[in-house]
Formats: C-alpha cells, structure tokens, sequence
C-alpha cells in the first residue's frame, strides 16, 4: 500500500475541535439563563416584600403611642393609636405549639404504620385518604371547627377543668370553647397530613441494610424501627415538623372562624379569647384606614420574623448531627 | 459455644418462585465453611434461612429443617428473632448504625438483650473489638460516628458488633466483596482467628478466598437461569480444589463453566 495515501485517508488531525477554548453550546447557555434568571427573581421577590413590610412597619411603630412588643389592645386609629402584638405572639405561638404536640406524634406513628407495619393492600389507601386530608380548604376545616369541635369540646373541657384545673393552665369556666387549645387541636388536624406524608417519604428510604443490620442482631420489629428507621428518619421529621408548623403559625380562616378573639392573655388555654397575626390581620384588615393597614403589616413582619427564627433553629438542629446522619454511608 | 448446623430437605421460595432446592449438609462446629458457585444459585439466599433472615423479604418462605445441634430453628413456637440473636451475621456491604458511635455499633446488640451496666458493656466491647482486630485502629475514638472508618474497618466493626453478642454461629455474606485487597486479607486473618471459637459459614464469589480460608467448601449451581439452586457437593476444601467428585465442580473450578 502507498503511505503517501494511506496519510491522505486519515481523518485530518482534530486541530479544529481543540479541548482548549470555550466551547459554550447554546442549549446550556439557555438553561444557565434560565435557572440564574429564577434564582434572582426569587432574591428580588424576597427583597420587595422585605422592603415593602420594612418600611410600612417603620411607619406603624413610629406611630404607635404604646409598646409595640408588650401592649394589650390593638386601637391603630385616632390620634393616640395604641397597639402591641404581646396577645398575637402568645397565642400564634401557644395555638402552634399545642398543634404540633398532637399531630406530630400522630403523623409519626400514623407514617410509621404505613411504611412499615400495615400489610401493602391496606397502605396505600391509607395514605392516600392522609393526602386527601390535605386537599380539604382550610374555611371547611373552620366551619367544622367552629360547628362541630367548639360544642363538643366543652364536655372535654369541663372534664380537663375537674381533675386539672388546679394547674391554672387547665382551668375552664365554661361558655363556647372558642379557646386556643381549640385552635391548636384543629391545627394539628390541619397539618397532619404534612408531616404524615414527608415523615412516611422519609421512613420509606431508610436503606434495606441498615434495617438488616438490626434484624441478624436480634432486633424485634419495634427494635428496628428505634434502631434504624427513626434515628435515619430523624432529620426528615424535624423537617417535616417545620414545614408542618409554618402552615399552623400562617394559618388564617379556620383560626378566625373557631376563635372568639379578646386582647388578653389568660393563664388558661381553655378559656375563650386570644388571637393571632394572621386571624387579626384577617378580621381587620378590610375595616382599617391607612395607619391600621401599617399597623397590621408590622405585625405581619413580627410573624415572618417568628417563621424565619423557627426555621433556623430547625436547621441548627438538623445540622448539629450532621456527622451521625445517614447521609454519608 | 459453637455449634453445629444439620440441615435436611432444605427449600427456599421469594412468592411462587423456588430459590433453593431440597438442600442437605452439615456444618461442623469451629470451621469454616465456604458457599461457592456462579451468581444466583441460591448460596445467599441458602445462607439467608439459616438465621430466619429469609423470611423477612417479602414473600420469602421456607421448608425443612435446619438443626441447630439438636434444636429445629423452624420448629413450631421457635422465634425467629432468638434465633437471630444466636445465630450472627455480617452483610456484603459495610453496615454500621449510621447514627451510632463506634461504642454504641458493638454494644447495640447488649443492649438488645437487656445488659445496660457500663463497665460490662466496656469489658465487652474492647473485648469484641480486639476480637475484630480493630481495638488499635479506634480506641482513641470510639465516640465518633461508626459510618467515619473506612470500608475495611466499618466490615471489622460489623464484625465486632456480630460477636459481641456471642453467636453461635456466624455467617458473611460475601463479606469482603466490597473492600481492598489489604482489608480483604485483613478480614479473612480475621476469619482464621475467629474459627477457633465459632462455626463460620461464608459466602464468596472469590474462589481463593474460599481455598484460603475455609476448611470445608460447598459447591451451588443452577440448571437454568430461573431454575432453584442445588447443592452440588460438600467436601473438604482441599479435595473439592484438587479432585472433586463431581464433574461440574471442577469445571467451575477451572473456569471452563457455562
């Protein structure tokens, strides 16, 4: 064979496709616009609100003839307004907590069952109807709260009010139970399926040879799931739980459709009265002047505050453990 | 404590499917016993019934009788879970606690049986980890998390944590398939070590590893794919090596299979 030819019938050498150089192909560059253009969509959203809620707030609290952490009363209008957000803190925060006391437990043994004890036939439905739970509008969960929970609560109450009622906290002296503690168990109804199903996601991933590990040591079903399933599912609850409580802290309409809403903070929870942000801002907005509206958005921004320090301490929680989660292995 | 494994008339299914087929062997106490053969031959899953660990895939099923010395692990009113507890296991993949130090991987399996003392748990745990060869490698930290060590040494904990408990019988399952050659030789030292107190059965895919550290090697194949697995033979390691009875050992021996 010529070699002269046998040169000429290579492929020329790839000078023209070098590796050096950028090479931007126009499909990536269109996918780097588009996800950086979202991420700083997001940033301005976040900054116009914050800017928004800053400045209308500054506004309301310069304005305000009172303490606006401590005050009782809520009276933005006239010439000596008087308003603080003591009563909206205490009960958002009071009406959550008691939410997720009750359906955090629930939701984490209702998720446990699904993924790991009701036989397949019976799973799936299960979990399915936990979904549909949150397809319910949360006005329907106020009207039944407010029509069926309030007059059948009372009986409860008034039982809680016998053998408890000493404590002060559990004290009820009677009349509609238009309470917090009312408030709290329809928000643990409402956040139920939250936590339920991104707890049973996350029990569902548990690796098949970490519950082995427990199994050939001996480990009963319960063992295992102590063991393995909760400790790897651990960080998947907490966040869970946050996103579960975000709803309960934000929670507007069934709040203001079961609450019967007074500006004191009593010692018991069973009691008629209280309130918070989001039922305040609800039930006032649509009669308040201007400086009502500031006064209603700085209390808007002390819930956002709230939600964002929860948020962080859920993370700090996480994080802490890091090194022991199952992440790395 | 070590014991003895008789198994006759052996059959394991996952639903309608047959995994392994009217098995019989026995094990002799203090050996090792290999399980070789080509991939789904029902060596794991055999391994899988002799600790009720089968059982727990969904629809996996067993018949026949393993005896543990003289008690049926099958028998009627036998708990699978006591079962476990007395017969060991170590997994192809490393599988510390995530979520538990060192000291608590070891003590996890005490703590199963109720035993909370401090200062036996500490006896027991040096004492396990020495057994794994691993007390100089973490004693420093037993701490920090298991899941930190490296592969060969998250396998000796696993090791560790299977003997603390002190077995019966321990059974691997392709327990190096996952480590470097060191770890693999660190382990299979280990193995030699562990024999003098306990009836080892491992599975490998790695015929030298089965020349090297078993006493006794059994041979598993499968007519067809989808077919159950058949023990072929048992035998002592060095025959089955050099002359094995059967025809279809020493071809698989030889590479010259399938």
């Amino acid at each position: 064979m010529d070699f002269t030819t046998s040169i000429s019938d290579t492929p020329p050498p790839p000078a023209t496709r070098s590796v050096s150089g950028k090479a931007v192909r126009p499909g990536d560059r269109i996918f780097l616009g588009l996800s950086r253009g979202s991420g700083i969509i997001l940033l301005v959203v976040m900054a116009a609100i914050a800017a928004f809620l800053t400045y209308r707030s500054v506004l309301a609290i310069s304005g305000d003839r009172a303490n606006f952490l401590t005050t009782l009363d809520w009276n933005a209008t006239g010439t000596e307004p008087k308003f603080g957000i003591a009563v909206l803190a205490f009960g958002t925060v009071v009406s959550s907590v008691i939410a997720m006391l009750i359906a955090v437990p629930v939701a984490v043994g209702i998720a446990l069952f699904i993924s790991h004890y009701a036989p397949r036939k019976l799973a799936s439905p299960l979990g399915y109807v936990i979904d549909l739970l949150a397809a319910v509008p949360s006005i329907v969960y106020g009207l039944w709260g407010a029509l069926f929970l309030v007059p059948h609560l009372g009986g409860l109450y008034g039982w809680l009010n016998d053998y408890l009622g000493w404590t002060g906290i559990l004290s009820y002296g009677g009349g509609a139970a238009r309470s917090l503690f009312t408030v709290g168990i329809l928000l643990a109804i409402m956040v139920l399926p939250i936590v339920t199903s991104v707890s049973r996601e996350v029990f569902l991933q548990v690796p098949r040879m970490h519950e082995e590990a427990a199994l050939a040591l001996g480990a009963t079903r319960w063992e295992v799931i102590r063991m393995s399933v909760l400790p790897f599912g651990r960080s998947g609850v907490i966040s869970a739980s946050m996103l579960g409580l975000g709803r309960a802290l934000g929670e507007t309409m069934a709040v203001a459709t079961v609450l019967s809403p007074n500006f004191l903070i009593g010692a018991s929870l069973l009691d008629p009265g209280g309130g918070t942000f989001a039922q305040n801002i609800a039930s006032k907005f649509s009669e308040a002047d201007t400086f009502g509206q500031d006064a209603l958005i700085a209390s808007g921004l002390v819930l956002f505050v709230i939600t964002l320090l929860v948020n962080g301490a859920a993370r700090l929680i996480i994080a802490r453990r890091k090194e022991y989660s199952g992440a790395n292995s | 404590m070590a014991k003895r494994i008789d198994v006759s008339g052996l059959n394991a299914y996952y639903g309608a499917h047959k995994a392994i087929d009217d098995i019989s062997m026995s094990i002799e106490p203090r050996s090792v016993t290999a399980f070789i053969g080509p991939s789904g031959c029902g060596k794991s899953t055999f391994l899988r019934t002799l600790n009720r660990m089968h059982e727990v895939t969904p629809g996996g099923r067993v018949d026949g009788k393993v005896l543990l010395d003289d008690e049926d692990l099958y028998g009627p009113g036998v708990d699978p879970v006591a079962v476990r507890r007395t017969v060991g296991m170590v997994f192809q993949r490393p599988n510390p606690f995530p979520t538990m130090s060192i000291f608590d991987n070891v003590a996890a399996g005490l703590r199963l049986n109720g035993s909370h003392k401090k200062s036996r748990l500490k006896d027991v745990v040096e004492k396990s980890l020495r057994g794994a060869n691993l007390w100089n490698e973490v004693k420093d930290r037993l701490n920090k998390p298991g899941s930190g060590l490296s592969g060969g040494q998250q396998q000796r904990l696993c090791i560790a944590r299977a003997i603390a408990v002190e077995p019966q019988v321990l059974l691997m399952d392709e327990p190096c398939s996952a480590l470097d050659p060191i770890s693999t030789l660190a382990i299979e030292d280990l193995i030699g070590e562990l024999k003098e107190r306990f009836t080892i059965v491992i599975v490998t895919h790695n015929m030298q590893q089965a020349a090297r550290v078993s006493d006794r090697t059994a041979f598993f194949n499968l007519a067809a794919v989808g077919k159950p697995g058949k023990l072929i033979e048992i035998d002592e390691t060095e025959r089955i090596f050099s002359n094995p009875s059967v025809q279809a050992t020493e071809d698989y021996i030889s590479g010259r299979f399938g």
